[in-house]
């Protein structure tokens, strides 16, 4: 074999090991017995699994990670359809403009959409409320589900829509019957993958959450603490909930392109 | 139908608009306008004056500040461009339609993963006596001091900036016609006057994209620099984090926020404007 590639395939693998490493060690220490993991490796044990779940606070933020999560995806994949439909069938003045409200989010540090999101929440009396991170996901979200939703429907052909309408039926009939069965597998995709992106979101809920932790929330206080090997145990948990959404998102968006 | 003026086109439009308006434009204009407030008696108090702004913009905690997360920033952006050049190239180039699909697959599910508990690993694996420094002890060397120090930080930058910038710069690279490669060689070149003169040309509007993303999220990183740097120096976000949660004062860290906020626009412009400018 020539030295080129061979080296290539080296560095590909370095690559993702370090990007890897970090996952993977979560999930492995969180099976290990010491208290400060190292190598070689302690016994194996279910004991941070245990004791993270005996909690209370544990499941009441899985509680409201959860209903965060589901509530901001649907209402970012509502919009996010909403949008990439407009874009797709409309040209109006100031669209650009338009598209740019749409996808800016993504661009602000969250640091400061949190300082922000505070301020204005509290002016409503929405801070410290689930409502007030749902809103916050919500607008962090949009921006994902609307590219993906843009994605589907440029493999959509404009004239299906176009003949729904010249065989009778009315844009309500034609959008229920022609473009969301169309369009079902990208907006499945972007629920999930917009659940995980508040599934796992921490910088804004910590700044807007007060005593309604959500499980990255939580996880940020407990790492003010000390070394704590409960939050391998928690956090293997959030991977793998975040994971199998990304997998099931990708998936429906292969399997579809694939047609 | 379509005799009177339908709503059907206002139910897709509007509440993008109505949204965003209200939860996204409407906190940030309160920022901006809350930089130029007062705080009395432990209340903010609607104003228009400039005491935040003077008395941030006077000091050299500030500026300290500024300047670690700038150089910080543009460090962690051209080590990522850097790293993540060779492994663009060969998915672009060495591997196969498949190969490049499952790994460019498998560089997004980080993305969507805990950014935190993938720092929290970081601080096991590079503390004092942890697993790495015990692994580097066997061959003779270290213990390294990593955790709070500006390798820590960047370490955690990598982590969340490499997959990103390894996706763009692989999506741009395998976009090059391949003939213009093959002309290259046929009319002589070697493979580094190819790799410079024609490849990096080719690409460069996704590599600078790849940079300006990298850039855009270390400048306004938290986590990384906190947990894994030590936040010493402080940066920016660490600032805004400090005053808005402990300080009550929030007026002096829109100043913060408007400042980064300004910087970041004037960074993508920069590189809007070196990515599209024609080659003389």
């Amino acid at each position: 074999m020539r030295p080129g590639p061979l080296l290539s395939w080296i560095y590909l693998a370095a690559l993702f090991a370090f990007v890897f490493a970090p996952i993977v060690t979560s999930m492995v220490f969180s099976f290990n017995s010491d208290r400060f993991p190292t190598v070689p490796l302690g016994e194996f044990t279910l004991h941070w699994y245990e004791t993270a779940f005996a909690r209370a606070e544990v499941w009441t933020a899985f509680r409201n990670s959860l209903i965060v999560a589901v509530t901001a995806a649907a209402l970012s994949t509502a919009l996010g359809f909403a949008t990439a439909y407009t874009d797709f069938r409309y040209g109006f003045r100031f669209k650009n403009a338009y598209l740019a409200l749409a996808l800016l989010p993504p661009t602000i540090p969250l640091v400061i959409m949190g300082l922000a999101m505070l301020a204005w929440l509290s002016r409503l009396g929405l801070s410290g409320t689930l409502p007030g991170i749902v809103i916050a996901h919500t607008v962090m979200g949009a921006p994902f589900a609307m590219a993906i939703c843009r994605l589907r429907l440029q493999q959509m052909d404009p004239s299906l829509e176009a003949a729904a309408w010249n065989l009778g039926a009315s844009p309500w009939r034609a959008m229920g019957a022609v473009v969301i069965p169309f369009c079902a597998p990208a907006l499945i995709s972007a629920y999930c993958l917009t659940a995980a992106v508040s599934f796992d979101e921490f910088i804004v809920a910590w700044f807007v959450s007060g005593l309604n932790k959500t499980v990255p929330v939580m996880i940020l206080e407990i790492l003010q603490g000390n070394v704590d090997p409960q939050i391998n145990a928690i956090g293997t948990v959030v991977f793998l909930t975040s994971m199998t959404l990304v997998i099931v998102a990708q998936l429906l968006l292969l399997r579809k392109t694939a047609k | 139908m379509a005799k009177r003026p339908s709503v059907y086109p206002y139910v897709w439009r509007l509440p993008l608009l109505i949204w965003q308006g209200l939860f996204f434009i409407g906190p940030l204009c309160l920022m901006v306008a809350m930089s130029f407030w007062l705080v009395r008696n432990y209340r903010m108090e609607p104003d228009f004056v400039f005491k935040n702004w003077d008395r941030m913009l006077s000091r050299g905690f500030f500026w300290d500040a500024y300047w670690v997360t700038f150089l910080r920033a543009t460090l962690a952006a051209t080590l990522a461009s850097l790293l993540a050049f060779p492994a663009s190239f060969a998915l672009a180039f060495r591997t196969s339609e498949t190969v490049r699909r499952w790994a460019i697959f498998f560089l997004i599910v980080p993305f969507f993963t805990s950014y935190l508990v993938r720092i929290y690993a970081w601080q096991v694996l590079l503390a004092g006596n942890g697993p790495l420094n015990a692994i580097l002890g066997l061959v003779g060397l270290g213990p390294f001091t990593m955790l709070s120090t500006g390798f820590g930080a960047m370490v955690g930058y990598m982590t969340l900036v490499l997959p990103l910038v390894v996706i763009l710069q692989t999506f741009s690279l395998a976009a090059i016609d391949r003939n213009l490669i093959e002309a290259a060689r046929n009319l002589g070149a070697n493979p580094r006057a190819t790799l410079f003169q024609v490849i990096i040309p080719a690409a460069k509007v996704g590599l600078i994209i790849g940079f300006i993303f990298a850039f855009i999220l270390t400048f306004g990183e938290f986590v990384s620099p906190f947990y894994l740097g030590g936040s010493n120096p402080p940066t920016l976000s660490i600032l805004i984090v400090d005053t808005t949660k402990s300080g009550q004062q929030w007026p002096r860290a829109a100043v913060v926020a408007v400042i980064m906020i300004v910087t970041l626009f004037l960074a993508a412009f920069a590189a809007v404007a070196a990515a599209y400018r024609r080659r003389s």
